[in-house]
């Protein structure tokens, strides 16, 4: 029998998938730190990921809990910023931080075979870090410098922006530190705040991967009777003030080549009805490569070399964002053709084909993205720290099975009103 | 140890499987054997942009995309001076649907004048944001012609210039797919939830009818020995001075390949590395600096690109480098030094290995090499290397008569 390549093999359509969030195993160290585990997978490998109360929600002067975060790795009362290197990186092991907004992370890679060499050099960086003069100031020096070239990127900037609009200059998801907030951080400011959000700080440990079979003594050992969890974090709020103003276009660079297109408007958080469903919404926009968006302005008009949409991920308030960077002489038709497919999307139903194929990819891809345990243990955290479970889970599949066009339409008109975005191209 | 079985279909195709039954999921990958460096001098840039039209319809199939993601699979795609690779990972439920897709554009595109005028501008616009419109987006155009004078390496993928992306017509994609996307100059990787069985039979079905092309014989202008230092004065609109600096190296099949790479992240790979240390800590005359190599499979490039801390003068900046390289190729490094970077080596395999799309990559990437199982034996070639080869090899490489420098000073 001849082949027919016209004919598309059988499929079975992901929505038929029985897809499931492996559970995860938890335990209380003795000072009360919650650990939540996932084990799996072949290699002899895993990761320790210490999320700590410490974001940029908590600093009262601009730029410290990034900081903090990044030094506490630059010297310790026992040693130097070379020397702590030199303990993780002689066992191959990777310490890599990051300060969000609400939390900060100290994450560690490495071979199972050596989590008991490097694990007392984590714990020594969350009791003795002592932030030596001479760090904080190459620091300083280097991120100015940083600074200076990041400015020159159109989309550096674009990204401050569109946020500082949104969210307001004082807000910790719309502020962003300038030459003079680097040059203000003191060193009595880094050991104030890392004696408060780290020492004595709030933590909570997710680990996964291959343990050694000691690794839960070893952690109450080395983790487990550190100061830690000791008092309350007290609940800081931060007014959003957004800006009045709705469109600006602004002037970088007289001779760029293209220009830096966000448009964007606020959206609630992952516990309102709205979230799941929207998400749906948002991959037929411009959520994915075969999305409105790529297909009419990247593949059938060539403007640009890719454009996305997507819901921020923010505890407590989150929006929703286009964004693309564009050649000069079509920044203009780009917005246009944006606001030309929020117009469709309000006016005109989805049809069951589209929509299909879009639900197919989203669970499809779901269950790629749960395929390895760093995956899985990832899920669970987002899951944990907005206050949510795995009926969560399970509620957004079927909101992604059932979904009508109907339903998608009335969210776009709710949520796809031009007057309800702001515009900014920095070109 | 990475398990896989191996076999060959009629027209040339190589077929590798590594099945691993814990995951849901299949990755169906498809390595064809070109890169940039088979271009022609005058059409650079159209191996990426025929990547871009392999997304453009085939002949059986109006959209590539469309069909997968309605599998609840994705894909993409990279183009590299050596080679351009097409993967997709997919419910391995659905694999027959990959195999659909990547058989009919094997088979051939649609050719569609569309699409290439579409691409075109996207991969002019791509050019634009990546080597334009960006801080120092020219260094590496001007670093490869400084450095290479004969072997195609001297362009990068994206092409030596919009032009040649602008003129590209149809007459040349049709002879470029026709010349080198044949089932004999590709190699086919499935791994995941596959069985050897399953994929011999998928693959005999649908690439199996596909005609084989006349074989590629790559006969590349060789780079010749480098004789004397080569020197460059760029001035542009950045705001710091960077300082490039790059050596011959040998191949990816050099014997002393596997200590260059060692060599490079001794000398400033990371925060515990010999540049970092010295001149960024200690010395405070660079805010950032690496050293590191192409890792091409034809003779490379080691690199130590830095940015200068504002009020270092560029000869100053200079000679800080040259000492720490002097002191490489003058000490015996101490064994653990060395050790450290073993160390870090493995770990850095153990975590790629983690994933059935890096295993895929892998598998495909040292097949093209001249065996896949070259994959398994990476870590034991790392083991070997000692304090005396690593100084023996920096002897040989870094010799300032092989070496080409960029200045490249800020405007303001």
């Amino acid at each position: 029998m001849a082949l027919d390549r016209q004919m598309a093999p059988v499929i079975k359509d992901a929505i038929d998938f029985d897809i499931k969030l492996k559970p995860y195993q938890h335990f209380v160290l003795d000072n009360q730190v919650e650990v939540y585990t996932y084990e799996g997978g072949a290699e002899p490998v895993m990761l320790m990921d210490m999320v700590f109360f410490a974001g940029n929600s908590y600093e009262d002067k601009n730029w410290v809990a990034a900081a903090t975060n990044f030094l506490l790795k630059n010297g310790t009362t026992k040693k130097s910023a070379f020397e702590i290197n030199e303990a993780f990186e002689f066992y191959g092991a990777h310490l890599s931080r990051n300060c969000y907004n609400e939390t900060a992370t100290i994450a560690l890679h490495c071979l199972t075979k050596y989590f008991k060499e490097v694990i007392p050099v984590v714990s020594e960086l969350i009791s003795e870090a002592n932030f030596p003069e001479k760090e904080l100031q190459i620091y300083q020096q280097n991120l100015i410098q940083r600074l200076s070239l990041n400015l020159k990127k159109s989309d550096f900037i674009a990204n401050r922006f569109i946020d500082e609009y949104l969210f307001g200059i004082d807000h910790p998801y719309g502020k962003y530190a300038m030459q003079e907030d680097y040059k203000n951080v003191t060193l009595a400011d880094l050991t104030a705040f890392y004696d408060t959000y780290y020492k004595h700080g709030k933590c909570i440990i997710f680990m996964a991967g291959k343990f050694p079979s000691d690794m839960q003594e070893l952690l109450n050992k080395h983790i487990g009777q550190l100061p830690l969890n000791k008092k309350v974090i007290a609940n800081v709020t931060h007014p959003i003030v957004s800006a009045a103003q709705k469109q600006y276009s602004v002037v970088n660079d007289a001779s760029s080549v293209q220009g830096s297109i966000r448009i964007a408007r606020h959206f609630p958080n992952r516990h309102h009805p709205d979230f799941a469903p929207t998400q749906v919404l948002n991959n037929i926009f411009g959520g994915f490569f075969g999305s409105r968006l790529m297909r009419n302005i990247r593949e059938d008009k060539g403007y640009t070399y890719g454009i996305h949409s997507y819901i921020q991920n923010h505890v407590q308030q989150c929006a929703w964002m286009i964004s693309t960077d564009a050649g000069k002489d079509v920044c203009k038709p780009t917005m246009e053709e944006v606001y030309k497919e929020m117009k469709i999307l309000r006016e005109e139903l989805v049809s069951e084909d589209e929509l299909k194929l879009v639900k197919n990819y989203v669970l499809g891809g779901l269950l790629g993205d749960l395929d390895g345990p760093f995956q899985i243990i990832a899920r669970w955290k987002t899951y944990i720290l907005n206050d949510l479970t795995d009926a969560y889970f399970y509620n957004t599949i079927d909101v992604v099975k059932s979904i009508q066009p109907e339903q998608l339409k009335t969210l776009a008109e709710q949520y796809l009103k031009p007057e309800d975005f702001y515009e900014l191209v920095v070109y | 140890m990475i398990q896989f079985d191996k076999f060959e279909l009629d027209n040339g195709l190589k077929v590798i499987v590594h099945q691993d039954t814990s995951t849901p999921m299949a990755v169906v990958n498809v390595l064809y054997n070109v890169g940039a460096k088979d271009e022609d001098p005058q059409k650079t840039g159209f191996a990426h942009l025929f990547e871009h039209l392999m997304f453009g319809g085939s002949i059986h199939i109006p959209i590539y995309d469309e069909p997968l993601q309605r599998a609840g699979g994705e894909n993409n795609a990279y183009t590299t001076n050596d080679l351009t690779n097409y993967y997709c990972q997919i419910p391995a439920e659905n694999i027959e649907t990959a195999f659909w897709l990547e058989s009919d554009r094997m088979l051939s595109l649609a050719f569609s004048e569309k699409s290439l005028e579409v691409q075109r501008k996207v991969v002019c616009e791509e050019f634009k944001e990546h080597y334009i419109n960006k801080p120092y987006g020219d260094a590496w155009h001007k670093m490869r012609t400084l450095a290479y004078t004969n072997h195609p390496y001297r362009w990068m993928t994206i092409g030596a210039s919009l032009e040649h992306v602008e003129q590209a017509k149809m007459q040349d994609v049709k002879d470029f797919f026709f010349k080198f996307y044949r089932p004999n100059n590709a190699i086919l990787v499935v791994t995941g939830n596959v069985t050897t069985e399953q994929v011999k039979q998928l693959a005999e079905k649908w690439f199996g009818p596909i005609a084989a092309g006349a074989p590629y014989e790559r006969n590349l202008p060789m780079e010749p020995v480098q004789h004397k230092s080569r020197f460059q004065d760029v001035r542009a609109d950045v705001p710091l001075d960077m300082l490039m600096m790059t050596w011959h190296m040998g191949g990816r099949l050099d014997e002393n390949y596997h200590a260059t790479d060692l060599m490079t992240d001794v000398i400033g790979g990371g925060a515990t590395s010999r540049l970092y240390e010295q001149l960024i800590k200690v010395k405070q005359i660079f805010s950032s600096i690496d050293c590191y190599h192409f890792g091409t499979i034809d003779p490379g490039l080691v690199v130590i690109e830095g940015k200068l801390v504002k009020g270092i003068t560029m000869s100053v900046a200079e000679k800080a480098v040259l000492d720490e390289i002097e002191l490489i190729k003058n000490t015996m490094m101490p064994t653990h030094e060395v050790q450290k970077v073993i160390n870090k080596t493995e770990s850095l395999i153990c975590f790629e290995d983690m994933s059935i799309m890096n295993r895929a990559h892998s598998l495909a990437y040292y097949e093209l090499l001249g065996d896949a199982n070259l994959m398994n034996q990476e870590l034991e070639k790392y083991q070997k290397v000692t304090p005396e080869l690593i100084q023996q090899t920096a002897q040989q490489i870094f010799q300032d008569t092989n070496r080409n420098t960029l200045y490249y000073y800020s405007k303001s």
